[in-house]
C-alpha cells in the first residue's frame, strides 16, 4: 500500500472519561454517553461549545435495541448542531471512532473533536447471544445452529494446534487481566483467580471455558482530540496520536489462516509506518490489545509484531506482559477484567494508554517509564484490526 | 485515572429487575426477513440436493471457491467456470460445543469443524458438523488433519440446504 | 468471463428467517424515571437548565446546549397547544382502521420539545393548528408510569 504519512496537523489526546462498566446500567444510552462526554470535557478543561465536531461509535443497533442509534444519540453525545458522524466496525468500533476523530483533526477540517462510544447490551432478552446469531451467513452458517463462540473456539484451537500451546498458558492471560482490573475504577470483573479456576470453569465450546471470555456489559467512554495548536492552549501534557491503522480480512472466515491475524498485521504495519516505528517489540513500551477472549491477547500480540509467531504465550508465562514486566499488556485489566461494552471498551483501551503515558494510572501505572503506547481493537466478523500508536 | 475515582453509572441486578425495582418499557421486535441466495448460492444449494458440491473457478488466479462466488475477491473480476469438488476433505480445526445457538446447554456435545474439501483451493474451508468423532480426539488434537467424508441425507429428504449434508465423518 | 443468469426462477433460492431476540427492555434512565413517575401522579414534568434557561419536554438529565447536568424538574402549565396534527387511517401493516386516529404534537409555552399524543373529544372539522388542549389521564389506580397513562388530549372548553 502506498500511503501519505504527511498530514496537516499532529493530533493530540487531551482528555478522557468513562462510566462504570456493568452487566446492567439503569441510565439510557444517551445518558451514559453524556456522562462519559462530560467527564472527558472536564478532564480537558473544555466546554461543549469549544468542540468543533463529534464522532460517535457503537456496535450493532440490535444490542441497544434502537435503530439508527447514531441519530438517537446525538444530543447525549454532544453532537447537537455540530457535524456529527457515527462509525461502526463491530468490536473494532471503539478504536475506529478514535481513528475517525483523528481524520478530522489531521486533515485540518476541525481542531477540537469529541469522540464518544457507548454500548448497552442489557436490553436484549433473553440474552444478547441472540443478537450475535444475526451476524452469520443465513445460508451456510445459521442452519447449522452456529453459536458465536464456535468461531472463536475454532480459531483458538487452530492457534493452539499450530504452535503447540497449552490451555494453562492461555489461562494466564485471564488471571493477569482480572487481577489488573482490581485497580480500575470502572471494572466489572476484577478478581483474584488462578489458572485452575479457569481450567475448572464451565466448558462452553472446547477449548473455550467460562473464564476464558469477557462479560456482557453496559458502559460508555469519551476522548477529546485536538490539533497541536489547541492542545498547547489546554494542557502541558498532551498525548500524541502518531500512527493509526486499520485493515479488513475476508468475511469468509473459514477461508482465513486462523492461526495468525493477518488483518492486524497489516493494520499494525500501517500505524507503525506512520509513527516511524521499525521494531515494535522494542519501541512499544505498553500496549492495550483487544482481549474479549484470553487467547486473543496472545493472537493479537503476534499480529502486532509485539511477539514472534507462537511466542506470546511464552512471554506471558515469563511475566514479560505484567505491569512490572518489559512489555506490559493490558495494564487496565482489559475486556476480561474491566468489561466489554463493545465500542466503549475500545475507548477504555485508548484512555488507558493516555493515562499510562501521562503517568496518571495510579495503582495501574506500569513500572517502566513509558513514552510510546499502542491500543488496538478487533471486530466485524473477526476480521478487522484497528490500531492507534500514541506518544508523549 | 486512579482506582478511587468515583465514576457515574447506576448498576442494577437481574434480581432487582425481577422484583420490579427497575422501571422500564418493553418492545418485541417482529422483523422477518427473506434472504435472497443469489446466483452462486442458489446453484450451490440446488446441487446439494443432488448430493454434489459445486464451486466456482477463477481462470486468472486459478482459485476454486467453495462456497461458490460469482466474482473473485483477489482478482476483482467475475469467476469463470462451475466445477465440482469432492465431498471428502481434511479437518483444518475442530471444537466441541456444549451449548446451542441460544447459549442453552446441549444434551449431547456437538463437534464442529472447518473442513477443507478436496478439489477446492488451499484454505477454502467450510463450516460443518463432525459425526462419529470422539470429543476426546478433539481435545487431544488427533482430529486435526483427519480425513473426512460427507454423510448425506437420503435423496428424497434433501431440500437444497447446507443441512442436506448431515455431517462429515472420518474415512476409515 | 461469463455472467450467469438464473432463467428458471424455481432455482432461485430465498431463505426465510426472523429476529430471534425475544424482547427488548428499555430502562427509563434518570430523566425518564422522573417523567413517568410524574405521569403516574397526573403531572407532565419538564426539566430546566438554569444556566441556559432552557426547559426540556420530555425532560433531559443534561442540557443539549451546554452539556451541564440538570436536576430541576417542574410541571408544565395546564394549557398545551396543538403545534401540528395528522389523521391516521391505516395501521402499521397498511390495514384500514374503522375510525381515523388524530395524532398531534403538543407544545407548551417556553418549553423546548413537546409531546406526541392522540387528540380526543374533537371532530375532524373542528381541528386547527393552535388549538388549546389539556391531557385526559387514566384513573389513578390504573396508571402504570407509561405514556399511555395519558389517554388523549382534548380541547379546552372556553
Amino acid at each position: 500500500m502506498r500511503m501519505n504519512i504527511h498530514f496537516k496537523n499532529r493530533v493530540a489526546c487531551i482528555g478522557a472519561g468513562l462510566t462504570l462498566f456493568r452487566r446492567r446500567l439503569f441510565e439510557t444510552p444517551r445518558e451514559l454517553a453524556w456522562e462519559a462526554a462530560k467527564q472527558a470535557l472536564e478532564n480537558a478543561g473544555m466546554e461543549l461549545k469549544d468542540i468543533d465536531c463529534v464522532v460517535f461509535g457503537s456496535a450493532p443497533d440490535a444490542f441497544d435495541g434502537i435503530h439508527m442509534q447514531g441519530e438517537y444519540m446525538v444530543d447525549g453525545a454532544g453532537g447537537y448542531k455540530k457535524p456529527f458522524t457515527r462509525v461502526y466496525v463491530g468490536g473494532g468500533t471503539g478504536v475506529f471512532s478514535v481513528i475517525a476523530g483523528w481524520w478530522h483533526v489531521a486533515s485540518g477540517l476541525c481542531d477540537k473533536v469529541l469522540v464518544v462510544a457507548e454500548e448497552k447490551m442489557s436490553p436484549a432478552l433473553p440474552h444478547p447471544q441472540y443478537v450475535f446469531h444475526h451476524i452469520f451467513d443465513p445460508i451456510t452458517d445459521k442452519p447449522l445452529g452456529v453459536n458465536l463462540i464456535w468461531i472463536f473456539a475454532l480459531e483458538m484451537h487452530r492457534y493452539m494446534y499450530k504452535y503447540n500451546i497449552k490451555k494453562e498458558d492461555i489461562a494466564l492471560v485471564s488471571v493477569k487481566n482480572k487481577r489488573n482490573a482490581l485497580d480500575h475504577p470502572a471494572a466489572q470483573l476484577g478478581a483474584k483467580i488462578t489458572v485452575e479456576d479457569v481450567l475448572n470453569s464451565e466448558v462452553l465450546v472446547w477449548p473455550v471455558q467460562r473464564l476464558d471470555i469477557s462479560p456482557v456489559s453496559d458502559g460508555a467512554g469519551a476522548l477529546i482530540l485536538t490539533s497541536e495548536e489547541y492542545a498547547k492552549q489546554y494542557t502541558d501534557t498532551p498525548v500524541w496520536i502518531d500512527g493509526v491503522g486499520w485493515n479488513l480480512d475476508t468475511t469468509y472466515w473459514t477461508n482465513r489462516d486462523l492461526a495468525f491475524p493477518k488483518y492486524l498485521y497489516y493494520a499494525g504495519k500501517m500505524a507503525y509506518k506512520m509513527a516511524g516505528i521499525h521494531n515494535p517489540r522494542k519501541e512499544i513500551d505498553v500496549a492495550e490489545v483487544y482481549d474479549p477472549f484470553d487467547y486473543k491477547e496472545l493472537h493479537h500480540m503476534e499480529g502486532l509484531q509485539l511477539a514472534r509467531k507462537g511466542e506470546a504465550p511464552i512471554l506471558t508465562r515469563e511475566g514479560v506482559t505484567e505491569r512490572d514486566g518489559d512489555l506490559p499488556i493490558n495494564p487496565s485489566g482489559g475486556l476480561l477484567g474491566v468489561g466489554n461494552p463493545i465500542a466503549a471498551a475500545g475507548i477504555m483501551k485508548v484512555a488507558e494508554i493516555f493515562w499510562q503515558l501521562r503517568k496518571e494510572a495510579g495503582k495501574r501505572q506500569v513500572a517502566k517509564d513509558p513514552t510510546t503506547g499502542l491500543a488496538q481493537a478487533w471486530g466485524d466478523l473477526m476480521q478487522i484490526g484497528t490500531v492507534v500508536v500514541m506518544r508523549v | 485515572m486512579d482506582k478511587n475515582v468515583k465514576l457515574p453509572g447506576t448498576p442494577y441486578s437481574s434480581d432487582d429487575f425481577k422484583k420490579g425495582k427497575i422501571p422500564y418499557v418493553e418492545d418485541v421486535p417482529k422483523a422477518r426477513y427473506t434472504w435472497s441466495a443469489g446466483i452462486a448460492m442458489s446453484r450451490f444449494l440446488e446441487e446439494l440436493k443432488n448430493g454434489r458440491i459445486i464451486a466456482r473457478k477463477c481462470h486468472e488466479c486459478g482459485r476454486v471457491y467453495v462456497p461458490p462466488r460469482m466474482f473473485c475477491s483477489y482478482c476483482f473480476r467475475p469467476t469463470d467456470e462451475w466445477v465440482y469438488v469432492k465431498d471428502t476433505g481434511r479437518v483444518n480445526t475442530a471444537v466441541v460445543s456444549y451449548i446451542g445457538a441460544d447459549r442453552g446447554k446441549l444434551g449431547e456435545p456437538l463437534v464442529v469443524a472447518v473442513i477443507e474439501l478436496d478439489g477446492a483451493s488451499e484454505g477454502m474451508g467450510i463450516l460443518h458438523k463432525l459425526g462419529n468423532v470422539d470429543p476426546e480426539d478433539v481435545k487431544n488434537r488427533k482430529v486435526f488433519n483427519m480425513r473426512v467424508k460427507a454423510v448425506w441425507k437420503k435423496p428424497e429428504e434433501r431440500e437444497g440446504a447446507i443441512t442436506d449434508i448431515l455431517y462429515f465423518e472420518p474415512i476409515e | 468471463m461469463s455472467i450467469d443468469k438464473i432463467r428458471d426462477l424455481k432455482s432461485a433460492k430465498v431463505i426465510p428467517g426472523d429476529m430471534e431476540v425475544g424482547k427488548y427492555v428499555y430502562t427509563l434512565g434518570l430523566a425518564g424515571e422522573k417523567f413517568f413517575n410524574g405521569l403516574k401522579n397526573g403531572k407532565i414534568l419538564a426539566s430546566t437548565c438554569k444556566k441556559c434557561g432552557i426547559t426540556y419536554l420530555p425532560p433531559k438529565a443534561y442540557c443539549e446546549e451546554c452539556h451541564g447536568a440538570i436536576d430541576e424538574y417542574s410541571e408544565v402549565g395546564k394549557i398545551g397547544m396543538v403545534y401540528s396534527y395528522t389523521i391516521q387511517y391505516v395501521d402499521g401493516s397498511g390495514k384500514k382502521l374503522d375510525e381515523g386516529v388524530i395524532w398531534a404534537l403538543i407544545k407548551y409555552e417556553g418549553v423546548r420539545g413537546g409531546i406526541v399524543h392522540k387528540l380526543g373529544e374533537v371532530d375532524y372539522d373542528q381541528l386547527y393548528i393552535g388549538m388549546l388542549v389539556e391531557p385526559v389521564f387514566k384513573k389513578k389506580a390504573e396508571r402504570e408510569g407509561k405514556i399511555t397513562d395519558i389517554l388523549y388530549f382534548r380541547p379546552i372548553k372556553p
